[in-house]
Protein backbone atom coordinates (compact mmCIF):
# COMPACT_ATOMS: atom_id res chain seq x y z
CA UNK A 1 0.00 0.00 0.00
CA UNK A 2 1.43 3.36 -1.01
CA UNK A 3 0.16 5.36 1.94
CA UNK A 4 1.07 2.82 4.56
CA UNK A 5 3.59 5.03 6.37
CA UNK A 6 1.09 7.80 6.42
CA UNK A 7 -1.43 5.57 8.13
CA UNK A 8 1.08 4.42 10.69
CA UNK A 9 1.85 8.04 11.59
CA UNK A 10 -1.81 8.62 12.05
CA UNK A 11 -2.12 5.56 14.23
CA UNK A 12 0.74 6.70 16.43
CA UNK A 13 -0.89 10.09 16.85
CA UNK A 14 -4.09 8.48 17.96
CA UNK A 15 -2.37 6.10 20.30
CA UNK A 16 -1.03 9.15 22.12
CA UNK A 17 -4.40 10.87 22.31
CA UNK A 18 -6.71 7.89 22.64
CA UNK A 19 -7.84 8.99 26.08
CA UNK A 20 -11.39 9.45 24.85
CA UNK A 21 -12.97 7.74 21.88
CA UNK A 22 -14.84 10.96 21.03
CA UNK A 23 -11.51 12.69 20.66
CA UNK A 24 -10.51 9.91 18.24
CA UNK A 25 -13.58 10.70 16.09
CA UNK A 26 -12.54 14.35 15.93
CA UNK A 27 -8.98 13.31 15.07
CA UNK A 28 -10.12 10.92 12.34
CA UNK A 29 -12.36 13.47 10.66
CA UNK A 30 -10.04 16.48 10.99
CA UNK A 31 -6.79 14.77 9.94
CA UNK A 32 -5.57 15.76 6.50
CA UNK A 33 -6.13 12.25 5.11
CA UNK A 34 -8.79 9.57 4.65
CA UNK A 35 -11.19 9.50 7.59
CA UNK A 36 -11.60 5.73 7.88
CA UNK A 37 -8.39 3.86 8.46
CA UNK A 38 -9.17 0.63 6.60
CA UNK A 39 -8.80 -0.84 3.09
CA UNK A 40 -11.21 0.92 0.73
CA UNK A 41 -12.92 -2.36 -0.21
CA UNK A 42 -13.82 -2.97 3.43
CA UNK A 43 -15.24 0.52 3.86
CA UNK A 44 -17.28 0.13 0.67
CA UNK A 45 -18.63 -3.19 1.95
CA UNK A 46 -19.66 -1.54 5.23
CA UNK A 47 -21.45 1.23 3.33
CA UNK A 48 -23.16 -1.32 1.08
CA UNK A 49 -24.29 -3.27 4.16
CA UNK A 50 -25.61 -0.06 5.72
CA UNK A 51 -27.74 0.57 2.62
CA UNK A 52 -28.86 -3.08 2.66
CA UNK A 53 -29.90 -2.59 6.29
CA UNK A 54 -32.27 0.10 5.08
CA UNK A 55 -33.76 -2.17 2.41
CA UNK A 56 -34.44 -5.02 4.82
CA UNK A 57 -35.74 -2.58 7.45
CA UNK A 58 -38.22 -1.20 4.95
CA UNK A 59 -39.43 -4.74 4.15
CA UNK A 60 -39.84 -5.59 7.81
CA UNK A 61 -41.49 -2.24 8.54
CA UNK A 62 -44.03 -2.74 5.75
CA UNK A 63 -44.66 -6.23 7.11
CA UNK A 64 -45.30 -4.70 10.54
CA UNK A 65 -47.62 -2.17 8.94
CA UNK A 66 -49.79 -4.70 7.07
CA UNK A 67 -49.88 -7.08 10.02
CA UNK A 68 -51.00 -4.35 12.42
CA UNK A 69 -53.64 -2.97 10.06
CA UNK A 70 -55.14 -6.30 8.92
CA UNK A 71 -58.68 -6.82 10.19
CA UNK A 72 -58.52 -10.59 9.59
CA UNK A 73 -56.44 -12.69 12.02
CA UNK A 74 -52.80 -13.20 11.00
CA UNK A 75 -51.96 -16.88 10.28
CA UNK A 76 -50.10 -18.44 13.22
CA UNK A 77 -46.52 -18.97 11.93
CA UNK A 78 -45.91 -21.63 14.55
CA UNK A 79 -48.64 -23.73 12.89
CA UNK A 80 -47.96 -22.72 9.27
CA UNK A 81 -44.30 -23.76 9.46
CA UNK A 82 -44.80 -26.91 11.52
CA UNK A 83 -43.64 -30.23 10.15
CA UNK A 84 -44.66 -33.76 11.00
CA UNK A 85 -41.54 -35.88 11.35
CA UNK A 86 -41.91 -39.59 12.17
CA UNK A 87 -45.39 -39.04 13.49
CA UNK A 88 -44.41 -36.10 15.72
CA UNK A 89 -45.90 -32.70 15.06
CA UNK A 90 -43.05 -30.23 15.69
CA UNK A 91 -43.64 -26.48 15.32
CA UNK A 92 -41.15 -24.39 13.30
CA UNK A 93 -38.67 -27.27 13.16
CA UNK A 94 -37.31 -26.61 9.67
CA UNK A 95 -36.85 -22.91 10.43
CA UNK A 96 -34.93 -23.82 13.59
CA UNK A 97 -32.61 -26.12 11.62
CA UNK A 98 -32.10 -23.37 9.01
CA UNK A 99 -31.19 -20.95 11.80
CA UNK A 100 -28.61 -23.34 13.25
CA UNK A 101 -27.13 -23.95 9.80
CA UNK A 102 -26.74 -20.23 9.12
CA UNK A 103 -25.12 -19.65 12.52
CA UNK A 104 -22.74 -22.54 11.92
CA UNK A 105 -21.81 -21.06 8.54
CA UNK A 106 -21.11 -17.74 10.27
CA UNK A 107 -18.80 -19.57 12.68
CA UNK A 108 -16.84 -21.26 9.89
CA UNK A 109 -16.60 -17.90 8.10
CA UNK A 110 -15.21 -16.17 11.19
CA UNK A 111 -12.61 -18.91 11.48
CA UNK A 112 -11.75 -18.54 7.78
CA UNK A 113 -11.04 -14.83 8.36
CA UNK A 114 -8.84 -15.69 11.33
CA UNK A 115 -6.83 -18.29 9.38
CA UNK A 116 -6.49 -15.88 6.45
CA UNK A 117 -4.78 -13.31 8.66
CA UNK A 118 -2.54 -16.07 10.03
CA UNK A 119 -1.57 -16.77 6.43
CA UNK A 120 -2.97 -20.30 6.42
CA UNK A 121 -4.24 -20.42 2.84
CA UNK A 122 -5.37 -24.03 2.77
CA UNK A 123 -7.53 -23.81 5.89
CA UNK A 124 -8.99 -20.50 4.70
CA UNK A 125 -10.08 -21.99 1.38
CA UNK A 126 -11.57 -25.09 3.00
CA UNK A 127 -13.46 -23.10 5.62
CA UNK A 128 -14.83 -20.71 2.99
CA UNK A 129 -16.00 -23.65 0.89
CA UNK A 130 -17.61 -25.19 3.99
CA UNK A 131 -19.41 -21.88 4.55
CA UNK A 132 -20.62 -21.85 0.94
CA UNK A 133 -21.81 -25.46 1.27
CA UNK A 134 -23.78 -24.64 4.43
CA UNK A 135 -25.27 -21.64 2.62
CA UNK A 136 -26.27 -23.86 -0.30
CA UNK A 137 -28.00 -26.30 2.06
CA UNK A 138 -29.86 -23.34 3.59
CA UNK A 139 -31.14 -22.40 0.13
CA UNK A 140 -32.14 -26.02 -0.47
CA UNK A 141 -34.23 -26.06 2.71
CA UNK A 142 -35.80 -22.76 1.79
CA UNK A 143 -36.76 -24.14 -1.63
CA UNK A 144 -38.36 -27.12 0.16
CA UNK A 145 -40.23 -24.78 2.51
CA UNK A 146 -41.52 -22.61 -0.35
CA UNK A 147 -42.64 -25.66 -2.33
CA UNK A 148 -44.53 -27.05 0.67
CA UNK A 149 -46.21 -23.72 1.33
CA UNK A 150 -47.20 -23.11 -2.30
CA UNK A 151 -48.19 -26.64 -3.31
CA UNK A 152 -49.57 -28.18 -0.10
CA UNK A 153 -50.81 -25.21 1.92
CA UNK A 154 -51.99 -23.11 -1.02
CA UNK A 155 -50.33 -19.89 0.13
CA UNK A 156 -50.19 -17.20 -2.57
CA UNK A 157 -48.97 -13.58 -2.46
CA UNK A 158 -52.59 -12.43 -2.82
CA UNK A 159 -54.25 -14.82 -0.38
CA UNK A 160 -54.15 -18.00 1.65
CA UNK A 161 -56.59 -20.33 3.40
CA UNK A 162 -55.33 -19.54 6.94
CA UNK A 163 -56.06 -15.87 7.44
CA UNK A 164 -54.94 -12.39 6.44
CA UNK A 165 -54.24 -12.08 2.71
CA UNK A 166 -51.09 -10.00 3.28
CA UNK A 167 -49.29 -12.97 4.86
CA UNK A 168 -48.15 -14.45 1.54
CA UNK A 169 -46.93 -11.16 0.07
CA UNK A 170 -44.88 -10.34 3.16
CA UNK A 171 -43.52 -13.89 3.45
CA UNK A 172 -42.43 -14.32 -0.17
CA UNK A 173 -40.98 -10.82 -0.40
CA UNK A 174 -38.92 -10.96 2.81
CA UNK A 175 -37.66 -14.54 2.73
CA UNK A 176 -37.24 -14.37 -1.06
CA UNK A 177 -35.03 -11.31 -0.85
CA UNK A 178 -33.04 -12.88 1.96
CA UNK A 179 -32.68 -16.12 -0.02
CA UNK A 180 -31.39 -14.08 -2.95
CA UNK A 181 -28.75 -12.62 -0.63
CA UNK A 182 -27.74 -16.09 0.54
CA UNK A 183 -27.49 -17.29 -3.08
CA UNK A 184 -25.35 -14.30 -4.02
CA UNK A 185 -23.21 -14.97 -0.94
CA UNK A 186 -22.65 -18.61 -1.93
CA UNK A 187 -21.46 -17.50 -5.40
CA UNK A 188 -19.32 -14.72 -3.91
CA UNK A 189 -17.69 -17.11 -1.40
CA UNK A 190 -16.98 -19.73 -4.07
CA UNK A 191 -15.42 -17.20 -6.44
CA UNK A 192 -13.21 -15.65 -3.75
CA UNK A 193 -12.16 -19.06 -2.36
CA UNK A 194 -11.16 -20.10 -5.89
CA UNK A 195 -9.18 -16.91 -6.43
CA UNK A 196 -7.38 -17.35 -3.09
CA UNK A 197 -6.53 -20.91 -4.08
CA UNK A 198 -5.09 -19.59 -7.35
CA UNK A 199 -2.85 -17.30 -5.30
CA UNK A 200 -4.34 -14.05 -6.58
CA UNK A 201 -4.19 -12.42 -3.15
CA UNK A 202 -0.70 -13.55 -2.13
CA UNK A 203 0.70 -10.11 -2.98
CA UNK A 204 -2.26 -7.94 -2.01
CA UNK A 205 -2.94 -9.49 1.38
CA UNK A 206 -6.00 -11.32 2.65
CA UNK A 207 -8.31 -8.44 3.51
CA UNK A 208 -10.67 -9.81 0.88
CA UNK A 209 -11.55 -12.69 3.21
CA UNK A 210 -12.67 -10.28 5.90
CA UNK A 211 -14.69 -8.29 3.34
CA UNK A 212 -16.42 -11.46 2.12
CA UNK A 213 -16.95 -12.40 5.76
CA UNK A 214 -18.65 -9.07 6.51
CA UNK A 215 -21.18 -9.78 3.77
CA UNK A 216 -21.80 -13.30 4.97
CA UNK A 217 -22.23 -12.31 8.63
CA UNK A 218 -24.67 -9.64 7.51
CA UNK A 219 -26.81 -12.28 5.77
CA UNK A 220 -26.84 -14.20 9.06
CA UNK A 221 -27.66 -11.00 10.94
CA UNK A 222 -30.67 -10.28 8.73
CA UNK A 223 -31.90 -13.83 9.34
CA UNK A 224 -31.80 -13.19 13.11
CA UNK A 225 -34.26 -10.35 12.61
CA UNK A 226 -36.47 -12.25 10.14
CA UNK A 227 -36.55 -15.25 12.48
CA UNK A 228 -37.60 -13.06 15.41
CA UNK A 229 -40.14 -10.86 13.66
CA UNK A 230 -41.64 -13.10 11.02
CA UNK A 231 -41.44 -16.63 12.42
CA UNK A 232 -41.61 -16.12 16.19
CA UNK A 233 -43.68 -12.95 16.70
CA UNK B 1 10.25 7.32 19.26
CA UNK B 2 11.51 5.29 16.32
CA UNK B 3 11.40 2.13 18.37
CA UNK B 4 7.84 2.78 19.42
CA UNK B 5 6.86 3.30 15.81
CA UNK B 6 8.13 -0.09 14.67
CA UNK B 7 6.38 -1.79 17.54
CA UNK B 8 3.01 -0.35 16.54
CA UNK B 9 3.66 -1.24 12.93
CA UNK B 10 4.01 -4.92 13.81
CA UNK B 11 0.73 -4.87 15.68
CA UNK B 12 -1.05 -2.99 12.89
CA UNK B 13 0.14 -5.32 10.14
CA UNK B 14 -1.72 -8.23 11.74
CA UNK B 15 -5.28 -7.04 12.19
CA UNK B 16 -7.88 -8.81 14.32
CA UNK B 17 -5.79 -11.60 15.76
CA UNK B 18 -7.91 -13.46 18.22
CA UNK B 19 -7.63 -17.07 19.34
CA UNK B 20 -9.91 -19.54 17.55
CA UNK B 21 -11.35 -20.48 20.94
CA UNK B 22 -13.00 -17.04 21.15
CA UNK B 23 -14.91 -17.70 17.92
CA UNK B 24 -15.92 -21.16 19.11
CA UNK B 25 -17.24 -19.72 22.38
CA UNK B 26 -19.29 -17.08 20.57
CA UNK B 27 -20.54 -19.74 18.16
CA UNK B 28 -21.68 -21.90 21.09
CA UNK B 29 -23.34 -18.88 22.71
CA UNK B 30 -25.21 -18.12 19.47
CA UNK B 31 -26.35 -21.75 19.37
CA UNK B 32 -27.67 -21.56 22.93
CA UNK B 33 -29.41 -18.23 22.26
CA UNK B 34 -31.02 -19.62 19.09
CA UNK B 35 -32.19 -22.66 21.04
CA UNK B 36 -33.64 -20.32 23.68
CA UNK B 37 -35.55 -18.27 21.11
CA UNK B 38 -36.86 -21.49 19.56
CA UNK B 39 -37.99 -22.63 23.01
CA UNK B 40 -40.08 -19.44 23.29
CA UNK B 41 -42.19 -20.84 20.47
CA UNK B 42 -41.95 -24.48 21.52
CA UNK B 43 -43.35 -23.80 24.99
CA UNK B 44 -45.89 -21.36 23.50
CA UNK B 45 -45.19 -18.37 25.73
CA UNK B 46 -47.73 -15.70 24.88
CA UNK B 47 -48.23 -11.96 25.20
CA UNK B 48 -45.74 -9.56 26.72
CA UNK B 49 -43.44 -12.32 28.00
CA UNK B 50 -43.12 -13.79 24.50
CA UNK B 51 -42.31 -10.44 22.85
CA UNK B 52 -39.79 -9.45 25.52
CA UNK B 53 -37.97 -12.79 25.32
CA UNK B 54 -37.92 -12.70 21.49
CA UNK B 55 -36.45 -9.18 21.50
CA UNK B 56 -33.86 -9.95 24.20
CA UNK B 57 -32.55 -13.05 22.41
CA UNK B 58 -32.65 -11.24 19.04
CA UNK B 59 -30.61 -8.27 20.25
CA UNK B 60 -28.09 -10.49 22.06
CA UNK B 61 -27.57 -12.56 18.91
CA UNK B 62 -27.36 -9.50 16.66
CA UNK B 63 -24.91 -7.83 19.05
CA UNK B 64 -22.64 -10.89 19.17
CA UNK B 65 -22.59 -11.21 15.37
CA UNK B 66 -21.91 -7.50 14.75
CA UNK B 67 -19.40 -6.97 17.55
CA UNK B 68 -17.39 -10.22 17.49
CA UNK B 69 -17.88 -11.90 14.11
CA UNK B 70 -17.87 -8.63 12.16
CA UNK B 71 -15.09 -7.27 14.42
CA UNK B 72 -16.91 -4.01 15.08
CA UNK B 73 -15.84 -4.08 18.73
CA UNK B 74 -12.24 -3.50 17.58
CA UNK B 75 -13.07 -0.79 15.04
CA UNK B 76 -12.57 2.89 15.72
CA UNK B 77 -15.35 5.05 17.14
CA UNK B 78 -15.74 6.87 13.80
CA UNK B 79 -16.71 3.57 12.13
CA UNK B 80 -19.19 2.70 14.87
CA UNK B 81 -20.85 6.09 14.48
CA UNK B 82 -20.96 5.64 10.69
CA UNK B 83 -22.91 2.40 11.19
CA UNK B 84 -25.10 3.21 14.19
CA UNK B 85 -26.20 6.81 13.55
CA UNK B 86 -28.07 6.34 10.20
CA UNK B 87 -30.32 3.51 11.52
CA UNK B 88 -31.86 6.02 13.95
CA UNK B 89 -33.86 7.16 10.90
CA UNK B 90 -35.19 3.59 10.66
CA UNK B 91 -36.35 3.66 14.28
CA UNK B 92 -38.21 6.92 13.65
CA UNK B 93 -39.75 5.42 10.50
CA UNK B 94 -40.91 2.36 12.46
CA UNK B 95 -42.56 4.61 15.04
CA UNK B 96 -44.29 6.61 12.28
CA UNK B 97 -45.48 3.49 10.47
CA UNK B 98 -46.87 1.82 13.59
CA UNK B 99 -48.96 4.90 14.33
CA UNK B 100 -50.05 4.91 10.67
CA UNK B 101 -51.00 1.21 10.91
CA UNK B 102 -53.11 1.90 14.00
CA UNK B 103 -54.93 4.66 12.16
CA UNK B 104 -55.58 2.39 9.11
CA UNK B 105 -56.79 -0.39 11.40
CA UNK B 106 -59.26 1.87 13.20
CA UNK B 107 -60.46 3.34 9.88
CA UNK B 108 -61.02 -0.17 8.51
CA UNK B 109 -62.92 -1.29 11.59
CA UNK B 110 -65.14 1.80 11.37
CA UNK B 111 -65.87 1.56 7.65
CA UNK B 112 -65.99 -2.24 7.20
CA UNK B 113 -68.02 -3.24 10.23
CA UNK B 114 -70.36 -0.26 10.71
CA UNK B 115 -73.47 -0.26 8.57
Amino acid sequence: MPNDDHQEDHKTNNKVSSASSWQSVVNDWSADKQSFDMPWGKLMMWIFLLSDTFIFSIFLTSYMNVRMSATVAWPNPSEVFALTIAGHHIPLVLIAIMTFILITSSGTMAMAVNYAYQGNKKKTVYLMLATALLGASFIGMQAFEWTKLIVEEGIRPWGNPMGANQFGAAFFMITGFHGLHVSAGVIYLTVIARRINQGKYDEKGYHIVEITGLYWHFVDLVWVFIFAFFYLW
Amino acid sequence: MMKQNTKIKIVASQPEQHPISMYLKVWLLLFVLSACSYMVDYFQFQGLLRWTLILIFMFLKAGLIIMVFMHLAWERMAVKLLLFLPPIAILIFIALMSSEANYVFISRIISFFNP
